[in-house]
């Protein structure tokens, strides 16, 4: 359930051809794991729009899945009293993804290399190298006085159309 | 969609025929279930046939791995058939390729358990 819209982007309440003429979406989101899928095709939408391709659109919905995860379960732990944010921007021709949450945070050192021999075969630990693998740009800091910022950038591929 | 999974014998293996999303939540817990209840009745040879699985998510990956070390610490074997192009290039790109043996064709997966 979304609880806060920028004046810009109402991406389920708003008809699809509207959304081609926006720039920006913004939402918050409960701690839920209906959030993820709702976050993954919001993106998918907005990317689409955009013009990106079918595959990178497909990587779009990956990372944001992934940060969104990590975001309401790792993050905010479901807590019902925590929220996640979902920002995406065009920014010519970029697309700008921010995920944000309101947990206790993370250190990048302290995250395990998934490809390392000794961590193959571990259940978890995948997701940020996903979203690495997935996007052109990822950036990630601590927010004050908790939480995590996600930033990530999609540039369009050759057989991407841009927008802009 | 999430996901759907049956299961069918042929000879001694049991193929499992995955569609949908394996996801965090319900798709990782079906494919969790379905090989959990496969090791209790005793069959160790699963093959998960993965043709019509449209979307994995790092969730549904580790299920899949999970389900690997489960089956073969079991003394079993798991093993996969049919990856789309996009479940093809995930294990490539986290090197779980090398880690499964993955079929293209049913029948030469099956005597592969011989």
């Amino acid at each position: 359930m979304f609880i806060g819209l920028s004046q810009q982007g109402n991406p389920r309440g708003v008809p699809a051809s509207r959304m081609s003429v926006e720039k920006r979406v913004e939402v918050t989101l409960e701690s839920t794991l209906e959030s993820v899928n709702q976050a993954e095709q919001i993106a998918v939408q907005f990317a689409g729009k955009a013009g990106f391709s079918e595959e990178d659109t497909h990587k779009v919905g990956m990372a944001v899945r992934e940060s969104m995860v990590n975001a309401v379960l790792h993050g905010n732990r479901y807590d019902p009293q925590k929220k996640a944010g979902l920002r995406l921007e065009l920014d010519h021709g970029r697309l700008v993804i921010i995920v944000t949450d309101q947990g206790e945070g993370f250190e990048m050192d302290h995250i395990p290399d998934p490809l390392a021999e000794e961590n193959l075969l571990r259940q978890s630990g995948r997701g940020i190298f996903l979203i690495r693998a997935f996007m052109d740009e990822l950036h990630m800091r601590r927010l004050e006085p908790r939480g995590m910022e996600v930033r990530m950038v999609k540039y369009p591929s050759v057989e991407s159309s841009k927008e802009e | 969609m999430s996901i759907k999974a049956s299961t069918r014998q042929v000879d001694s293996v049991t193929v499992v025929d995955l569609s949908g999303r394996i996801t965090l939540g319900e798709g990782s817990t079906v494919l969790r279930e379905t090989v959990r209840e496969l090791l209790n009745r005793g069959q160790k040879k699963i093959l998960l046939n993965l043709g019509d699985v449209t979307y994995i998510d790092s969730s549904g990956i580790g299920e899949l791995v999970s389900g690997f070390t489960t089956v073969t610490n079991g003394g079993g074997q798991l093993k996969l058939l049919n990856l789309t192009k996009k479940v093809h290039d995930l294990l490539q790109i986290t090197k779980l390729y090398t880690v499964f043996e993955v079929h293209n064709d049913e029948a030469s997966a099956i005597r592969s358990f011989a």
